[in-house]
């Protein structure tokens, strides 16, 4: 292990006085450089974060889209799914903001089906932080990494793989 | 200056399948960046960026607003191109929903006037029109910029759509080329569906290579 002593970081300083903030690791040879950042540069939060999956805030604006399905086509059904729960940044005010965007009935029923009873079956009048605080659990924390969706009325089947929804349609299905 | 997004997980391998950043994609970035404090004071919800390729365009709007503030949706025809979007968002911290789906066809109606910032580095390279829908079927890198009649058979289908897209404060951002017929998109866009475009004064035009 390569020690870097308060000097060298001096001397490297200036040659990086226009980078950001990064971590070099030389995993093969157990060398860490670190750079640092200019003043207003946020940090970066150490670790590898996990990638994005399909949340049920997405998935409350799916709707299907194939030939002559307009009416019952949302919200699409949980089949087969596998969940993962990770905790993420509690942002009171892009929940509060989003409510009015959300189906909260369709919302409700998908976090049932994926076993999640925190929500009340109907949107309670007065939003108080600890409602915002559930909603915020199940739009952003719950995520579905496999498994599919299913048009209640045409029974079309959408495929999640790694996270990721299949939307696409076949030539003769695209209305 | 707010850095380009981490790319360096992308290979070389990777850019055989989707468009690899280049100059189009940096004015965007330009156009966003010069844009940052009014996008951030609009407090925007959604961002969505069509035919998000490789990611770049969206995490670098995450770099802008943060990871909490907005969220980040992504479509893409192609498979590969989610996947890497997914991938980007990852390694910039950046919580991006890839959705694999045609311009905006499974969101449009749960979107209608939800859209704060809608982005758009379309295929604008004109081409045979057979090009750009067999570049569309087969949903591969020649999709990025196959665009059909004047570059513009796929940027028509999305323009039709932006107007009930855009929420009371939203904003479309589109790559152009001069073969797209910058002032007939704007004359359009005005006349039809009431959205006045303007040129971003620093704005080059250019065409990708292939």
């Amino acid at each position: 292990m390569l020690q870097l002593t308060i000097s060298h970081l001096t001397e490297i300083l200036p040659i990086v006085k226009n980078s950001f903030f990064r971590v070099l690791q030389a995993c093969s040879h157990n060398l860490c450089l670190l750079l640092f950042p200019q003043l207003n540069t946020p940090p970066l939060r150490h670790g590898r974060i996990p990638p994005a999956m399909v949340r049920l805030i997405t998935h409350n604006l799916l709707a299907c889209h194939a030939k002559g399905c307009t009416t019952n086509n949302f919200p699409l059904q949980f089949q087969d799914v596998s969940i993962e729960l990770r905790e993420t940044e509690f942002n009171a005010d892009f929940i509060r903001g989003f409510l009015p965007r959300i189906e909260y009935a369709a919302l409700v029923s998908a976090a049932r089906q994926l076993g999640d009873t925190s929500l009340p079956a109907e949107q309670p009048e007065m939003v108080d932080d600890e409602f915002l605080q559930k909603l915020h659990h199940v739009l952003l924390e719950i995520h579905v990494e496999e498994g599919a969706m299913v048009c209640p009325n045409c029974k079309h089947v959408f495929p999640i793989s790694n996270g990721i929804p299949n939307m696409l349609l076949a030539e003769h299905e695209i209305g | 200056m707010i850095p380009t997004p981490d790319l360096s997980h992308l290979r070389s391998e990777d850019y055989k399948h989707i468009y690899e950043p280049a100059e189009d994609t940096f004015i965007l970035l330009d156009a966003l960046e010069e844009d940052a404090e009014e996008l951030r004071r609009s407090k925007p919800l959604v961002c969505l960026e069509v035919g998000s390729g490789s990611g770049c365009v969206s995490a670098f709007a995450g770099a802008i607003l943060g990871p909490s503030t907005t969220l980040y949706l992504t479509t893409d025809i192609n498979p590969y191109a989610c996947r890497s979007t997914k991938a980007t968002g990852s390694q910039n911290r950046v919580p991006i929903e890839p959705i694999c789906a045609s311009l905006t066809n499974p969101i449009r109606t749960r979107l209608r006037h939800a859209v704060d910032i809608l982005l758009f580095n379309p295929p604008y390279v004109p081409t045979e029109t057979e090009e750009a829908d067999e570049a569309q079927h087969e949903a591969n890198i020649a999709g990025a910029w196959a665009g059909g009649q004047d570059g513009m058979e796929v940027t028509g289908v999305l323009l039709g759509q932006v107007e009930s897209l855009l929420s009371e404060k939203g904003r479309f951002y589109l790559v152009a080329v001069k073969q797209n017929d910058i002032k007939d998109i704007c004359d359009k866009m005005l006349h039809q569906h009431g959205l006045k475009g303007e040129v971003c004064p620093f704005v080059h035009l250019c065409v990708p290579n292939h």
